[in-house]
């Protein structure tokens, strides 16, 4: 970082997208209207399970206005499946995880079977959305129904498969051990087995998916504009897919209007329309309208887990053996990447010494399941953090108790746990306090005991409060690798690119901040790019919270390259060496003293090119830099989060009184984002725990088809919410960033369980399920007082 | 997510929309204020040929006091139903629903006439117009037809209404004075239809309830009156016992249907459940002492 400054990380810049976006001037593909365009409406599969004996386009091609009507026949041997595997994993994980991966390919537009309702079969392109719309609907499909495999439990043992090559429906196995499960559980004074299960649903952005795509046939390149997270993926799979160099591909994501993992791979869409664009030398546009999204866009969560925990009189852990199965629905665009999180996450912020984990990804006739803001982690909560309630209700212990006992203690830190993660390196937990996270969270609440109070002298009025709590750890910031390309050109301005493809998380400030620091510039003189891959060659992309520790770190070593050249040009116009010189307020001067310094517009015309350049000997041209960073491994993010809730005693009906979640995320770069990050999980978390759900009928039809069914929390469910950021700075890089955005989203349908159970205590319930559902809350009332009577 | 062709006539006066209703019978859906139809056509599970838009005729849309009734023009939108003052002095329980439907900007587009037309049952209007016994006014080239609440709801989205026929005026009678009234729903979210939702309108003497309507609204086909509760409180007046009479009374004398938000047996408990709260609303409300 520059030496003298002001410091604009840690405050809360306001953002710069919001101007254009609170005034409605953002562009998002919707917006995007190009000369010439035409529309593309996708014909959907209405079975779950089915054999497609022909698709009939002739009425769909005779419509007045359509250009083109195509079938999986006419794709199949024009466009290759997506592979399976858009999600790679070092060898040194799976050599710790002994996974069984087969992940099947996806057929663009399947010609033989289709696997899932919603599953593309055929394709309209005409000259607006209304024709296509049109002639989509005289699209005749003929099918031969194949029985639905509704759950991954009777994918197990069903007859029928989804992908004739994967036996018993399986798409890969995970296993992973530590210490030696079986014979800690025979030693173990005390058992608890349970069965869990944390349901479906979806991330559900308020803006759906889109691309559209324009071909240039003067340099044969094209360009894809598309709603995601992930440019660079999208530009190697339509390269791939269009048989095209990548350098002849450009992706840019505009403006975009939430992502939260379900943008976070490549569609069959992203090709689709490419190759549209191309074939037909014209601007194609596909916009996924909500119904769409419902069906198509990927789902996630859908976990099935058996769980068996040892314990002793004291409530301490000494063993979890966990086995659990995926509904992965009909594909899996990121693998095991979800279970392979689940696995890892399972212990959470607990010193637990064995451990053991079994997991399948099943293959089912459900929309495929991708990560979705917490990706594994909201799953293996559930199970631990209920296990850990029950633990607490078997030993009359109160719940806080038994996680303070088994929590890791902060001179425990860095704590290794015994198991590989992703990135292929053994976890190792880096820095934090969890034990006083929950203490932070039981006085956000107004105090443990105040609330036991409270609640006492309620249930004596026949009134049900609940106290929820669930803590977790979470792995951010994971590689492979960000790009990011810095240059200062002949304006003087700092300008910084990267292969972060952001969706709300403001990094078009948060960059700015971070550069502005590394260079004691003015905030105004940081150019940032996002999400176009002409500006910087490699990237990833902004999924896993990942971007402020993998995007600055790779601004960070770009910066450096760029400095070198920087000082070495300076020190040359200034006749000085480079260590007398620093960085202050836009200029490179010379140490203590003020008036000896030039301006980097003036360093940037030193170091152009030509007959009037002013670089040492050895330097070569212009100030620019590209550095790919390789993080060493994952930072941990943690937090402990605490709700009250009420139970109406007639209805079942859970009101939420009070959220508190004390998060630490490292040193915070822009304290407002991050709390709008945290809060915006938290609200999507409790969506989850008690409204979201596709709820599909008994012959595999999706019942949720409009917003009217699938119902999101809005302003009036939301209960009020406080975030309390503590900030343990990682020792994993030089900023102490941890990773940051997917976390509130990982507690509240645990907590909410674990709060309403805390309420219906006099009733001795279990609710180990998601959604928690007012009707099961009435049933468990009434069956109690039946029994009372 | 886009609609058919369909062709769109805007009609400013309630002779032309009758004689384009006519002329096109089935063929054509008057569109009110959109809220329910626009999704419908754009889902393409309603196909008109034509629609006849409503929203240019100035004479559809107004709120008049008459002496025992108040009379309000179909096109009146919700919101404007919700913000008179002669409404919540003259009919407190239809201003109190008004309250209750969707959201602010939905119901600054619905109608009042788009609402009973379209009958779902799950909407509060029609429980209100049972409740305070409206009588609907409808029109066609043949000529006016005088249609009772309680004749005009006949299924699921089915109403009275022949297809030539447009609905023009909503009579709402005033409340007495000596009555109360109350409007309660439970819904998964504020703003959803309701999973049960129940309209009281209690008229008392003395203390003692001389005139009860109850209906309800989310647990049938259509909304419908709760005729054994009313009886139970018209004997028995409106304290506990009767209180809770009625409720079990009107649970049993539902036949609600099942989805994805509720089971049968949830929404008949839960009427039970808005019954009872409904009638202590009003209970208190009247400052009677059961
Ligand atoms: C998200 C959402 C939530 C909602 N929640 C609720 C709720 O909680 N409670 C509730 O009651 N409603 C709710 N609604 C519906 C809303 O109140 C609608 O406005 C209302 O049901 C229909 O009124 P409209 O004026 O929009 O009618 P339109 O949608 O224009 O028409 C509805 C139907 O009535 C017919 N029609 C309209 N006017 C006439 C007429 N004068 N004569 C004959 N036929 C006619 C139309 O042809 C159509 O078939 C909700 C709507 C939305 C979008």
């Amino acid at each position: 970082m520059a030496d003298t400054m002001p410091s604009y990380i840690g405050r809360s810049v306001v953002r710069r997208e919001d101007n254009r976006l609170v005034r409605g001037a953002g562009t998002f593909v919707g917006d995007m209207k190009l000369d010439g365009m035409v529309h593309v409406a996708i014909v959907r599969s209405q079975l779950p399970h089915a054999i497609i004996n022909g698709v009939n386009l002739n009425a769909a091609r005779a419509v007045d206005g359509v250009e083109l009507a195509l079938n999986g026949d006419d794709l199949k041997d024009v466009l290759p499946p997506i592979s399976g595997m858009q999600v790679t994993a070092p060898k040194t994980w799976r050599d710790g995880m002994d996974p069984r991966i087969e992940i099947p390919d996806q057929t663009l537009v399947p010609y033989d079977k289709v696997r899932y309702v919603g599953e593309p079969y055929a394709l309209v392109v005409a000259r607006d959305r209304y024709i296509a719309e049109d002639a989509a609907e005289l699209i005749d499909g003929d099918f031969e129904t194949l029985p639905p495999i509704a759950n991954a439990e009777a994918a197990l043992d069903a007859e029928s498969l989804v992908h004739d090559h994967l036996p018993g429906n399986i798409a890969a196995t995970l296993h992973a051990r530590k210490g030696d499960g079986e014979a800690a559980l025979e030693a173990a004074p005390r058992r608890l087995k349970r069965r869990y299960f944390h349901h479906r649903y979806a991330a559900m952005p308020m803006e759906c998916r889109g691309v559209v795509a324009e071909y240039d046939s003067r340099t044969d390149s094209i360009t894809v504009w598309s709603s995601t997270q992930v440019v660079h993926w999208v530009r190697r799979e339509v390269a791939n897919a269009l048989d095209m160099a990548e350098e002849r591909v450009r992706v840019v994501a505009p403006d975009v209007g939430g992502g939260f993992g379900g943008k976070g791979h490549v569609y069959p869409e992203d090709i689709l329309v490419a190759y549209l664009a191309k074939r037909l030398d014209r601007p194609v546009k596909w916009l996924e309208d909500r119904h769409e999204h419902l069906l198509n866009a990927a789902h996630s969560r859908d976990n099935l887990f058996d769980i068996e925990v040892g314990f002793d009189d004291d409530g301490k852990i000494s063993v979890v053996k966990n086995y659990f199965l995926v509904d992965s629905g009909a594909y899996s665009p990121v693998g095991a990447a979800i279970a392979g999180n689940s696995i890892a996450h399972f212990m959470g912020p607990y010193d637990i010494p064995h451990y053991e984990a079994d997991c399948k990804v099943m293959m089912t006739n459900r929309t495929p399941n991708a990560p979705y803001r917490g990706a594994g982690r909201p799953e293996v909560a559930l199970a631990m953090e209920r296990s850990i309630d029950l633990i607490a209700n078997e030993l009359g212990l109160d719940p806080a108790e038994v996680r303070f006992r088994n929590m890791i203690q902060p001179e425990q830190m860095p704590y290794a746990v015994g198991l590989p993660y992703r990135d292929g390196v053994m976890i190792e937990y880096d820095s934090g306090d969890y034990p006083e996270a929950l203490r932070k969270a039981l006085d956000g609440i107004g105090g443990l005991e105040a609330f036991r109070e409270r609640q006492k002298a309620a249930l004596a009025e026949g009134r049900y409060l609940g106290l929820g709590l669930g803590c977790y750890v979470e792995g951010t910031g994971i590689g492979p690798f960000e790009g990011a390309t810095v240059k200062i050109d002949s304006s003087g301005k700092v300008m910084v690119a990267t292969g972060a493809c952001p969706q709300g998380q403001g990094h078009e400030t948060a960059f700015a901040q971070v550069a502005a620091d590394i260079w004691g510039v003015d905030i105004d003189d940081v150019v940032v790019t996002v999400a176009d891959t002409s500006h910087v060659t490699m990237g990833y992309g902004t999924i896993a919270s990942r971007s402020a520790v993998t995007g600055s770190g790779a601004i960070q070593e770009s910066s450096d390259k760029v400095k070198e050249k920087v000082f070495a040009i300076a020190a040359n116009v200034l006749e000085t060496s480079e260590a007398d010189l620093e960085l202050r307020d836009g200029s490179v001067g010379v140490k203590g003293v003020p008036d000896m310094s030039m301006t980097l517009k003036e360093v940037a015309r030193a170091a152009l090119p030509g007959w009037i350049h002013q670089r040492p000997e050895g330097i070569e041209a212009g100030l620019e830099g590209t550095a790919y960073y390789e993080p060493p491994t994952v930072t941990w993010a943690y937090a402990a989060t605490a709700a009250i809730v009420e139970i109406d005693a007639e209805t079942g009906a859970v009101q939420i009184e009070n959220y508190v979640e004390v998060h630490d995320a490292g040193t915070l770069i822009n304290p407002a984002i991050a709390d709008g990050q945290v809060k915006g999980g938290l609200v999507q978390g409790i969506g989850g725990g008690l409204f979201e759900e596709p709820s599909y009928d008994e012959h595999g039809q999706l019942m949720t088809g409009s917003f009217m069914d699938y119902l999101l929390p809005t302003a009036s469910d939301v209960p009020p919410i406080n975030v309390i950021h503590s900030e343990t700075p990682s020792p994993r890089n030089a900023f102490g960033f941890k990773g940051l955005g997917e976390g509130g989203a990982i507690a509240p349908p645990v907590v909410i369980a674990n709060a309403v159970c805390d309420a219906l205590k006099p009733f001795g319930a279990e609710l180990n399920n998601t959604p928690v559902r007012a009707e099961d809350i009435l049933n468990i009332l009434e069956s109690g007082a039946v029994a009372a009577e | 997510m886009k609609p058919p062709p369909l062709d769109i006539l805007t009609p400013t006066t309630i002779a032309e929309a009758l004689a384009l209703l006519s002329a096109h019978g089935e063929a054509a859906r008057p569109l009110a204020g959109g809220q329910s139809l626009v999704p419908l056509l754009n889902f393409r599970l309603s196909r008109p040929e034509v629609l006849i838009d409503l929203n240019r005729i100035a004479k559809l849309s107004f709120i008049e006091e008459r002496p025992d009734h108040i009379a309000i023009g179909v096109m009146t939108r919700e919101r404007a139903i919700e913000e008179s003052e002669l409404i919540a002095s003259q009919a407190p329980l239809l201003q109190e629903a008004t309250t209750q439907i969707a959201h602010l900007p939905i119901r600054s587009r619905g109608t009042i006439g788009g609402s009973l037309s379209n009958a779902d049952p799950a909407a509060e209007y029609p429980a209100v117009a049972l409740a305070l016994e409206f009588e609907l006014i409808a029109q066609s080239e043949r000529g006016e037809r005088r249609i009772k609440a309680a004749d005009f709801f006949e299924d699921v989205l089915t109403t009275a209404l022949k297809p030539d026929e447009l609905l023009t005026k909503i009579i709402v009678p005033k409340s007495p004075g000596q009555s109360s009234s109350a409007f309660v729903e439970i819904a998964r979210r504020h703003g959803d239809f309701a999973l049960a939702g129940v309209a009281a309108q209690i008229t008392f003497s003395a203390g003692k309830p001389t005139d009860v309507r109850l209906a309800v609204c989310g647990a049938g086909s259509t909304a419908s009156r709760l005729s054994a509760a009313e009886e139970i409180v018209l004997r028995d007046g409106a304290g506990v016992e009767a209180i809770k009479g009625a409720s079990a009374a009107a649970a049993a004398a539902v036949d609600p249907m099942a989805d994805l938000h509720a089971s049968a047996d949830y929404r008949r408990r839960l009427v039970g459940v808005m019954t009872k709260r409904a009638l202590q609303k009003v209970v208190q409300r009247a400052g009677v002492s059961a």
